[in-house]
């Protein structure tokens, strides 16, 4: 276990190395201008735009730069184009609202996937499961801003949800209770929506997973010794789908991050993917790398600890 | 010497292209979805034609109307009209070209990349393709939608930028089914045969492999175009769409997001549009993988 986990590190170094690439020359290989006030304004001086250049390294060839922003992100002392700030710090504060989003998401993901895609498989080929599966591919084909927009009209008069931010404005609770239970009720609706696609990818997945286990040769050995359908199911063949359980964590977090960059614009979400919508609008390149290579970086260590789980639940996978 | 052979039963084709396409239509989700496909890639080719002829039919989409603005669905304007006194069928037929080319050519951008990519990799494996493999992985990391908003942003959103990004973004998939299958074709004997015969690495690959892995590649193909479509119409939604006057299913929802509460039609319509255009891609893939995985003829 110990040889693995420091294997995976090395090989996460390594992908990190081709993540921090990749990001940079994204942002700096496309043409445009790294000027906040655009390349031909008249009214900045030649003056202005040179400090400007040397602050941010623009002088400099391109491979030097990437190592300087490397350092400068790794130093904490990469600042942001647009307020000058240190872009970790505005990462930092986007991150804790960021992670509430994303795991409620996931963890609604996961639980009505497997129950979606448990209720396909046991009826596997009839009505229900043909049913099933179009509605999943309805939730797939959803527009999340669509739905989004559709959803908070709807809800908006019927059950007064909240729609922006992720706390009561102008309320200040003083009872951790009253904060949480407010703050559960603001990301609610966000999350369900995010979670929408992930739920029928994942329902997809457990239903394929269930039928090819349903297939193994224990199975037939359970049903031979005369057990009933459902303690064949539910007690021999449903254990094994704890594996795409987890396997859906690393599968589904990137697609979720995608997702909330718009669910988080449409519903004044403080997290990281507005902060990225914000950094695009500005041309704000070193938040715009940053926030690449973080992202990908927490997508890297949600693989890690998926890989490490399948370790601890299914004794048939030895990690050396 | 398949010609001389005896005939073969009557109701079972010879090819395995013949027995899917059998197993395909016998799956009537999957042939209703193909034929909605058809019918909008007419539809799509027919109000693209207007377009360019200057046939304003149902109406012409960009004429602006002030006296009918914000009108709700009625006899005139069958889905209602915008803002500016636009007819939002009209806008919504003319965009519809938008999406579908978008979601073919980025498809088409992408299976480039991926089959070459997959295929030098499996097939010549060693540190080729362990690197490769890394850099999809590192690739396969990032958040693929904020990967191509960042891109289009920056480079700035035309229809050519937007379905370059999107197809040099989401290749990675392909890369590594195309590898999957060649790992295990290059093993086959008719492989070894012609290496034996001294037949040259890319011969082999395109000639031999490559039409043996085709039946996965076609179904990756189609799963991909609704993931195209609906990356457009964020992109639109967000403004980094194909510009304006243009329609785009996208931007129609998003110039209406203003009116949300007067104007339910200006979301309701165009949002259908993407949703069903997506579903029956999607649809129809999955049928297609049904067909064409000889595993589930067991079931």
């Amino acid at each position: 276990m110990t040889s693995f986990i420091i294997r995976r590190l090395l090989v996460s170094f390594v992908l990190l190395f081709f993540i921090s690439i990749i990001s940079f020359f994204i942002v700096t290989l496309t043409p445009g201008s790294p000027y906040p006030w655009g390349e031909l304004n008249p009214k900045v001086s030649e003056e202005v735009k040179r400090v400007f250049r040397e602050k941010f390294h623009l002088d400099r060839p391109l491979p030097e730069q990437y190592a300087l922003i490397m350092r400068d992100l790794f130093t904490g002392n990469l600042r942001s184009i647009k307020d000058e700030r240190p872009v970790l710090e505005k990462i930092a504060e986007r991150l804790p609202a960021t992670l509430v989003l994303n795991i409620s998401a996931l963890a609604l993901s996961l639980s009505f996937g497997l129950l979606l895609g448990i209720y396909g498989a046991r009826h596997a080929g009839r009505p229900p499961d043909v049913i099933t599966s179009i509605i999943a591919f309805i939730f797939i084909a959803l527009p999340g801003f669509w739905i989004s927009y559709l959803v908070a009209i709807a809800l908006v008069d019927w059950a007064a949800v909240p729609i922006l931010g992720t706390h009561t404005i102008g309320v200040a609770f003083t009872n951790g209770a009253q904060i949480f239970l407010d703050g559960w009720w603001h990301v609610m609706m966000p999350a369900s929506i995010l979670a929408i696609g992930g739920i029928a990818v994942q329902s997809r997945f457990v239903r394929a997973s269930m039928i090819e286990t349903l297939r193994e040769d224990y199975i037939r050995t359970a049903r031979a010794k005369g057990l009933d359908e459902n303690t064949v199911f539910y007690r021999h063949a449903l254990r094994n789908s704890i594996r795409p359980l987890i396997t859906g964590i690393g599968m589904l977090l990137p697609a979720l991050i995608s997702g909330a960059v718009i669910i988080e614009n449409i519903f004044a979400y403080p997290g990281m993917g507005r902060l990225g919508y914000e950094a695009v609008l500005e041309r704000d390149y070193p938040t715009l790398v940053a926030l690449n290579f973080v992202t990908a970086a927490l997508v890297l260590l949600g693989n890690l600890v998926a890989d490490m789980l399948y370790a601890v639940v299914d004794p048939r996978v030895r990690l050396e | 010497m398949i010609t001389t052979a005896p005939e073969p039963i009557a109701t079972v084709p010879a090819t395995p292209g013949g027995r899917a396409w059998r197993r395909f239509r016998a799956n009537k989700v999957g042939v209703t979805a193909m034929a909605m496909v058809i019918v909008l890639a007419v539809v799509a080719l027919v109000f693209f034609v207007f377009d360019r002829l200057g046939i304003p039919f149902p109406m012409d989409p960009d004429a602006t109307n002030l006296e009918r603005k914000l009108l709700p669905p009625n006899a005139i304007n069958w889905l209602g009209t915008d803002n500016l006194g636009r007819d939002v069928l009209s806008r919504l037929l003319n965009g519809a070209y938008i999406s579908l080319t978008v979601g073919f050519v980025a498809v088409f951008v992408s299976l480039f990349i991926g089959v070459i990519v997959g295929a030098v990799s499996g097939y010549f494996g060693k540190w080729i393709d362990n690197l490769i493999m890394r850099a999809v992985d590192a690739l396969m990391c990032f958040p693929t939608f904020f990967l191509i908003l960042t891109a289009v942003a920056l480079l700035g959103p035309s229809i050519f930028n937007i379905i370059f990004v999107i197809g040099l973004v989401s290749w990675t998939g392909t890369a590594r089914l195309v590898r999957a299958e060649f790992l295990t074709l290059r093993e086959s004997s008719y492989v070894q045969a012609a290496r034996a015969l001294g037949q040259r690495g890319w011969k082999i690959i395109f000639r031999h492999i490559l039409p043996n892995a085709a039946a996965p590649i076609l179904v990756t193909a189609v799963l991909g175009v609704p993931e195209a479509i609906l990356a457009e119409a964020g992109l639109s939604f967000l403004g980094f769409g194909v510009q304006p006057p243009q329609a785009t299913w996208g931007n129609i929802i998003a110039d209406g997001k203003t009116y949300i509460l007067d104007a339910w039609w200006l979301i309701l319509f165009p949002g259908l549009a993407i949703l069903l255009a997506a579903l029956s891609f999607y649809l129809t893939g999955d049928a297609l993988r049904q067909a064409v995985e000889t595993r589930s003829e067991r079931q």
